[in-house]
């Protein structure tokens, strides 16, 4: 403890020399007023260092002021511990512009890590999210969690043990989600009702799900258009342990990528390894929690427009989870085969397939394959007739276009997006 | 003692009646101690206001631990406030809102007062102050109104109840809440809201990063004054004094029922609850419209509301359940039991309690219990 109680002093000094406002006493035993002042004092392009250590904070962090960057000494150095948080929905709270945030670890929060609520230029690099008694129930939900963001980076993160979504991109537009690792989280990376988003050379493993894509009725808006490639996507076989009613809740263990009522997604390259429910599963808010009333709205339930290609492959979908797809499999495959690696749910808008197919615009394609083969399970007439459809996918869609992230040099400082 | 409480509001109110504006002073850097505003002043027996110092009542009002609350607005002198198209005042550069929170105070415990309109009640307080033999202040919350905009200011009392001192960082009293019928004592965080915390509530637009006032609403203003003779309506007591300007009568103007009223309509007392508690985050502006449950008393689509909603986000919060709200079964309903929580990652509202408030949860138990139909 010496050295670390040291290295506080020292870092705690140094923010005393810029806030001659805040009595010195005070400070040294109170690393979450420091912060707090700083959060509440800073002015654009201020500078928020955070010294290496472990930090005890009771309640939340807030910072409302735009073009701000809290840095830390490194994702396993400075540690903002809320393991005894009395106070406050989530770590740290912005409600920001122009926010850059790098090299710290916020570690069991009581509700969500990091939420960035209404925010444009978002950059998170290198922040660590962690529940540290692995995954559990009662754990907090997100990890990384920017929602109704614009121009958004996330990079180099690493979270774990959420039980809701590691890394959560919710109602935002233009996000990269990159070189960042989830694990032991119910969803490893979900982008949700989100506007273009590129999610690539992620490791996504031992989650229940890997990463998911999802569409959510009477929200501000509906996502499209995500782009999934460069991944590696293996193992997310973990017992889902979220709390019933949220959505991930229905998400089957052994999910290496799931869609959920979301059009216009492109999953290329990547490596599924071992998902043992099945490498991609795709469905409709039909198949999860859902009330008529709440669809009611204009809101599209049907996934289409996905387009899967040159993805590799090994193992997986031999052990699905779920009451059902156990006995599907079974019944389809045998005891000892397997799922191919997209499965379906069947769900399609009945009104644009006059014939009962889809139109090839519309359609799950995939190319550059070793198969075609879509299993759809036939939820839609209660699995009367699971059945392997491989023609109507033989498809392909055009290529979604790259997103690009443009930062002002007060929010990028390095490494700005591609 | 709470009656004492009561029979003190009459002369509160005719004492205020007479006051002087022009007491208050309007601070653009915040001062440390809270006596340099002339809000208020005390000297450990007695909190008086300063002239100029109106202590208003609102219909609904947001529960924070069972604290009561004294409220008070102070405009400069010869000005205004005029209504805007939405309801809300505006409220002239200058103008400070106060809330100081306190707790019955017998044999040196604080109490749990449910006698729900003596809370209404002692919020006005005795001469137009309060008697601190019978009270423990805890803090006051300053709105004050600059160029700017509106700036949220914390501060905290201290144990002699002489002086209260900002603290822009909030704080945190441990307290022991004795019930005043059951006698149980229950020991709680009190959570003195830090400085940017107060946006999380008064931030009612989140596009426009202001902050506004959310009590003093000019439907939740419209009630009558509790000790007046007789009936005086609050909206014409701020006319009187020359601080509100209002078009139309009183009679047009519209109202929110007390929640606590229960000779009122169940829908108009729940919907009156959610929207002082909940629906200036849970609204079409509102930090929480990103939860797409809109809670404010503008809002009519019932899924909106929240029956038969899915829950969005809301991680710990679902307590195992589906929706939002299911129609007839508070028991399975996400609402009662993020109200019924404690827990900070599960709870609403997400800051400004660390108790349950038993008589919300029962109201909106008893309004969902009565709503028709089902989600299936």
């Amino acid at each position: 403890m010496r050295p670390l109680l040291l290295l506080l002093l020292i870092g705690l000094l140094s923010a005393c020399a810029e806030d001659d406002k805040a009595p010195a006493a005070m400070l040294v035993t109170d690393m979450q007023k420091n912060l707090q002042l700083q959060f509440m004092n800073a002015e654009p392009g201020d500078i928020i260092n955070i010294p290496a250590g472990l930090f005890e904070m009771t309640r939340s962090l807030s910072l409302k002021v735009d073009g701000v960057t809290v840095r830390g000494a490194g994702m396993d150095k400075t540690i903002l511990s809320f393991k005894h948080q009395v106070s406050g929905a989530e770590g740290m709270l912005v409600t920001a512009n122009d926010f850059l945030i790098e090299d710290l670890a916020i570690e069991d929060a009581k509700g969500d890590a990091l939420k960035i609520n209404e925010g444009k230029n978002i950059i998170i690099r290198r922040v660590r999210t962690e529940w540290t008694n692995g995954p559990a129930t009662e754990n907090g939900a997100y990890g990384i969690y920017p929602v109704q963001t614009e121009n958004v980076l996330i990079e180099g993160v690493v979270a774990i043990g959420a039980s809701d979504a590691g890394i959560y991109v919710g109602q935002s537009r233009q996000v990269i989600v990159r070189n960042s690792r989830a694990e032991f989280n119910v969803a490893g990376i979900e982008i949700e009702n989100t506007l273009d988003a590129d999610v690539y050379n992620n490791v996504a493993i031992n989650n229940t799900g890997g990463v998911l894509v999802f569409n959510m009725p009477n929200l501000s808006q509906e996502g499209r258009r995500t782009r999934i490639f460069n991944n590696r996507i293996e193992d997310n076989n973990t017992p889902n342990f979220a709390l019933p009613g949220g959505a991930v809740a229905g998400v089957p263990a052994g999910s290496g990528i799931s869609i959920n009522s979301n059009d216009e997604i492109e999953i290329f390259d990547n490596d599924l390894r071992n998902n043992q429910t099945a490498h991609i599963v795709i469905s409709s808010v039909y198949s999860t929690n859902y009330s008529e009333r709440d669809t009611a709205s204009a809101f599209d339930p049907y996934p289409e427009k996905i387009n899967i290609h040159d993805n590799r492959y090994s193992g997986g979908g031999d052990n699905p989870d779920t009451e059902y797809l156990p006995q599907l499999k079974a019944a389809v495959f045998g005891a000892d085969g397997a799922f191919p690696n997209v499965i379906w749910d069947g769900f399609i808008n009945t009104q644009l397939a006059p014939d009962g197919v889809l139109p090839a615009e519309l359609q799950i394609c995939i190319y550059n394959e070793a198969s075609s083969a879509v299993f759809n399970v036939d939820a839609p007439n209660q699995f009367a007739n699971p059945r392997l459809d491989e023609l109507q996918h033989q498809c392909q869609h055009a290529p979604l276009p790259a997103i690009e992230l443009v930062f002002v040099p007060a929010a990028s400082q390095s490494g700005q997006g591609e | 003692m709470l009656k004492r409480l009561r029979s003190g509001l009459l002369a509160a109110m005719l004492l205020c009646v007479g006051c002087a504006p022009g007491g208050v002073v309007v601070h653009e850097t915040a001062p440390a101690a809270l006596s340099a505003w002339g809000l208020m002043t005390s000297d450990g027996q007695q909190l008086q206001l300063g002239a100029g110092v109106t202590p208003y009542q609102l219909n609904a009002t947001l529960f924070t631990d069972y604290a009561h609350k004294l409220r008070t607005v102070s405009l400069p002198p010869g000005t205004q406030a005029t209504v805007m198209p939405d309801g809300r005042l505006d409220f002239p550069l200058g103008t400070v809102i106060s809330k100081t929170f306190f707790y019955p105070r017998v044999s040196g415990a604080l109490v749990q007062v449910v006698d729900a309109e003596s809370v209404l009640d002692a919020s006005l307080g005795r001469n137009g102050g309060l008697d601190l033999t019978q009270v423990q202040l805890i803090e006051t919350r300053l709105l004050v109104r600059r160029s700017s905009g509106w700036v949220g200011l914390p501060y905290v009392w201290n144990a002699t109840q002489t002086e209260a001192s900002l603290e822009v960082t909030g704080d945190i009293k441990s307290l022991t809440l004795v019930h005043q019928e059951t006698a149980t004592a229950t020991d709680f965080p009190y959570i003195v809201p830090d400085q940017n915390q107060c946006a999380g509530c008064h931030n009612t637009d989140t596009a426009s990063r202001q902050m506004n006032p959310i009590g003093p609403r000019l439907a939740n203003l419209n009630r009558s004054l509790t000790g007046k003779v007789p009936d005086l309506n609050q909206l014409d007591y701020w006319q009187q004094l020359g601080i509100l300007q209002l078009d139309g009568t009183v009679a047009d103007q519209p109202r929110l029922v007390a929640w606590q009223d229960a000779t009122q309509n169940l829908n108009d007392r729940a919907r009156s609850y959610l929207d002082s508690n909940c629906g200036h985050c849970h609204s079409s502006t509102g930090a929480g419209d990103t939860s797409g449950l809109y809670l404010d008393i503008g809002t009519n689509n019932p899924v909106r509301l929240g029956e038969c909603k899915l829950p969005i986000a809301a991680g710990q919060g679902t307590g195992g359940h589906r929706f939002s709200i299911v129609p007839g079964d508070p028991e399975h309903s996400i609402l009662v039991f993020r109200m019924q929580t404690r827990d900070p990652g599960a709870m609403m509202p997400e800051l400004g309690r660390s108790l349950v408030h038993a008589e919300g949860v029962d109201l909106i138990s008893a309004w969902i219990a009565a709503l028709p139909g089902h989600c299936s």
